[in-house]
């Protein structure tokens, strides 16, 4: 590493990197240089003039976010003449912008509210009249109010260089510039919004919390996002346990301040009248409201009664529930109902990774790793609509550090515009294709691997033993797909395994029926299902069978229910929950719907009413997670990584699993940015977006950028 | 969209004087000499250019927008009128002129004739004030314009068509 170059900044002396930016330089040391257009991690273009410095020996000021430190040099960055300066700026800003921050959305977080607070420029002596443009509308979710815009190119820079997409751009020139959208009047792009949230005024505004709230008067609860599998923090504004708004401004957790559409507007569906907030029993044909210790007490009845007829009864799990829910469940199912027929809808091949991979450190990639790994290789999989945050990560280590990246997939994906090699193979036909890249990959110092369900069973060992060719460090993420996907499989919801990947045939358990089997068999005598929808379209063969249901709504499962019990959504939850990468968070209640439970109380207190509760042990979300951390191999993270926001990874197990599960059954559902499953379909927000899906692959938007 | 064989062979020039990976920096020279080819650029024309340049739609709007000699969505006339009323040509007469032509036309600033024909435009400096007052008709430069040579100039315009 170069020498450290000794400067002095308001007096004091700092060291820094050859090349690094003042701005930055100077934020370490506390002292934060005002800026509009600044933003670490986008390209420079110097256009607020805000951030001024005097540097001695040099006549004029300087813009500290494109000026690079400097040997001996001596800063300052609070002066009268700065200060002057900023006002002067500030005034020149506001010469256009309108006055109407009590009725703007952006009050009170205001960038540049707070910058005319600090600098004093409060009076004007522009006396001409506003050149005004009139607030647009450019889709569901997105409105922009030309007037308020400071033209910093935030927005532009997130959508072109962060996202890909290249929606946003400034039209017209001088006084008259504008933001447009790529669509003369609307925006065909992901919606994800980053637009709004970077934006340092109220010139793009959210439909969601436009004309809602003040930012002063939400809670901000910092949880997990409830949708797909990648397990971004999103930091909820809540008032009166109602969500108000998502984003991550805070920058913490694994995503920064990334989140797509579905984590900074989908959390609608948790309002939404369609929620159920009261069990129901089946009688005479038709669902009627019943208490819950009716309900409780009717299932418990009909559970024990079934077991000691020696019926077979059935139990779906979820990728929709904490660790502590799924872990308990399988408890539950095994020790108490003696059944090991567990399943969930399977989503990628984890077992057979996690068996090829096993006894092996740092092999498994994080969602970090995606952004540093000196190449990336992704396979089967459109990333940017089905993983959107591991997306921005590879597109983000391409854009800081020149990343290779490569991609082998089915049609086109965004990763072609940065991508050494593309190519473009039939799914199932990944392996082959991927012998063509061999030379390039060998070539590289280490890769970070990324598939999706297409490579499963066999062609995962085929992955595992191409990767070990190459003769260089090589990580794996296994796409599964929803909130905790992973986790499910990790806590043994699945005949095959127990949790920690034990195999359930060694440890002495009869063979327990996969979903399908379940579903199909005449003989069944109860299914249970926990917040999962797998009759929605397929029938259950035992027409008799007694089906009871936890869910948030009335899914087409739920509709076959004889009994039906409200459960609460991850965002009213304790518990934790385990990402794509394997990557355990743990969660924060944000909400409550009156009626609604946790699952993991709605199976304790079934379990209290068979008389099991001591043998169950407590169903509190601690106490299940101590346990875990004691009997689920790879979940002895520890606690105050997680307590305090923070991911710990899980390892592979020691050793190999052993257990071989059928490939068959393994099936991702292929959710895009715009549906979430269950959860997408009763969000109105997500709903209203399917109609502009985005053109973004099509036509002249498929463009190989190798130039930008 | 297919161009005209022309332009076609144009582009192909233009394109070929920068390195592959600059190529977009053809960006302006094939919208002005498709402006001038076409007579207006559409936003079927934007896409192509934006195709053959590779970057996006968009990005090509804001370079249209960008330069007033662009002329984007709106087209300008067949003959397009500028006059200038900078200093130079303000002082010779130049602010009359404009009068005399917007009243002459029944035109204002950027607006064209309803048969497409003449479009005016009150420009910034042309380069030309040595020989102040001066106005610019498409491409061609006329000097010491005087109210009468004004009129005159209006009157071949219309017998041009």
């Amino acid at each position: 590493m170069a020498d450290l170059v000794k400067l002095t900044i308001d007096g004091i002396p700092v060291e820094a990197a050859p090349g690094s930016l003042l701005i930055e330089v100077a934020r370490r040391i506390g002292k934060e240089i005002p800026a509009f257009c600044y933003y670490d991690g986008f390209s420079q273009v110097a256009a607020c003039r805000m951030c001024l410095v005097e540097i001695e020996g040099i006549p004029k000021l300087m813009t500290a976010c494109t000026q690079p430190v400097g040997e001996g040099m001596v800063v300052r960055t609070e002066t009268p003449k700065l200060a002057e300066a900023r006002k002067g700026t500030l005034e020149f800003l506001l010469t256009n912008h309108p006055l109407d921050c009590p009725v703007c959305d952006k009050g009170g977080e205001c960038e540049l509210q707070d910058m005319v607070f600090r600098y004093g420029a409060s009076e004007s002596r522009y006396v001409e009249i506003k050149h005004h443009h009139d607030e647009q509308q450019w889709s569901p979710v997105v409105y922009f109010d030309p007037a308020r815009c400071i033209l910093c190119y935030r927005c532009v820079r997130v959508c072109s260089e962060g996202m890909g997409v290249n929606a946003l751009g400034v039209v017209q020139r001088g006084a008259y510039a504008e933001i447009a959208p790529n669509h003369t009047d609307h925006l065909e792009c992901d919606e994800c919004g980053a637009c709004i949230d970077i934006c340092p005024v109220g010139a793009l505004t959210s439909d969601t919390y436009r004309y809602q709230t003040r930012p002063w008067e939400m809670n901000h609860v910092g949880t997990i996002c409830t949708h797909c599998s990648n397990g971004c923090k999103t930091t909820l504004g809540v008032r009166n346990d109602q969500i108000i708004r998502g984003n991550n401004r805070d920058r913490s957790g694994i995503n920064g301040e990334f989140l797509c559409v579905k984590g900074r507007y989908a959390f609608d569906f948790n309002e939404s009248e369609e929620r159920l907030t009261t069990p129901m029993i089946r009688k005479g044909g038709k669902l009627e409201p019943a208490s819950w210790s009716d309900a409780v007490r009717f299932v418990a009845g009909k559970l024990k009664q079934l077991k000691e007829a020696g019926r077979q009864i059935g139990v779906v799990g979820s990728g929709r529930v904490t660790n502590e829910e799924s872990y308990y469940l399988q408890k539950f199912a095994r020790q108490v109902l003696g059944t090991n027929s567990i399943d969930h809808e399977r989503s990628g091949d984890v077992v057979t990774l996690l068996d090829a991979l096993a006894g092996r450190a740092n092999a498994l990639a994080t969602v970090d790793d995606l952004y540093r790994a000196k190449a990336v290789l992704v396979i089967g999989s459109d990333l940017a609509h089905q993983h959107p945050l591991l997306h921005w990560q590879i597109r983000a280590n391409w854009r800081h550090h020149a990343a290779h990246t490569y991609s082998v997939t089915a049609g086109p994906v965004r990763e072609d515009q940065h991508t050494v090699a593309a190519i473009r193979a039939a799914e199932g036909a990944e392996m082959n294709a991927l012998e063509q890249l061999r030379d390039k990959l060998s070539a590289e110092s280490e890769l970070a691997i990324v598939f999706g369900d297409s490579v499963k069973g066999e062609a995962v060992r085929q992955l595992v033993s191409f990767g070990d060719s190459l003769g260089i460090p090589v990580k794996y993420v296994c796409l599964v797909d929803y909130v905790n996907s992973r986790g499910a499989m990790d806590m043994g919801i699945i005949p095959e395994l127990l949790p920690g990947y034990q195999s359930a045939a060694a440890a002495g358990l009869p063979v327990g029926l996969t979903l399908p089997q379940m579903l199909a068999n005449e003989h069944l005598g109860a299914l249970w299902v926990v917040n999962a929808d797998p009759l929605r379209n397929t029938r259950l063969a035992a027409k008799e069978a007694f089906v009871i249901v936890q869910d948030l709504f009335l899914t087409a499962t739920a509709q076959q229910a004889d009994v039906l019990l409200p459960s609460a959504s991850l965002y009213e939850k304790l518990g934790t929950v385990t990402n794509v990468c394997g990557e355990v968070q743990r969660l924060t209640k944000a909400a409550q719907t009156m009626g609604a439970k946790a699952d993991l109380e709605i199976i304790g207190l079934i379990a209290k009413e068979l008389g099991m509760a001591s043998q169950m042990g407590p169903w509190i979300t601690d106490k299940v997670f101590a346990e875990m951390q004691q009997v689920v191999a790879g979940y002895n993270v520890p606690l105050p990584v997680i307590a305090t926001g923070g991911a710990a990874q899980t390892l592979p197990p020691a050793v190999k699993i052993g257990v071989e599960t059928d490939p068959a059954l393994i099936r991702s559902a292929r959710d895009t940015q715009f549906t979430s499953g269950t959860l997408g379909s009763y969000s109105k927000k997500l709903d209203s977006l399917l109609e502009s899906p985005g053109s973004l692959y099509q036509g002249e938007n498929v463009l190989a950028l190798a130039t930008q | 969209m297919t161009l005209p064989q022309e332009l076609e062979q144009k582009f192909s020039e233009i394109i070929g004087k920068y390195p592959p990976e600059y190529k977009k920096s053809a960006l302006v020279p094939l919208l002005l000499y498709s402006q001038d080819a076409l007579g207006k650029i559409t936003p079927e024309l934007v896409n192509e250019v934006a195709r053959r340049v590779g970057v996006f739609p968009l990005q090509v709007e804001e370079v249209l927008t960008y330069y007033s000699m662009l002329h984007f969505p709106k087209p300008m006339g067949k003959y397009h009128v500028q006059i200038c009323t900078n200093v130079s040509c303000q002082l010779t007469g130049g602010p009359e002129l404009w009068e005399l032509a917007c009243k002459r036309l029944g035109l204002g600033h950027k607006e064209v004739s309803a048969d497409g024909l003449i479009s005016l435009e009150e420009v910034e400096c042309i380069g030309a004030c040595s020989w102040a007052p001066a106005i610019q008709i498409n491409y061609d430069f006329h000097h010491f314009v005087t109210p009468e040579k004004l009129d005159e100039l209006l009157d071949n315009l219309r017998q041009l068509q």
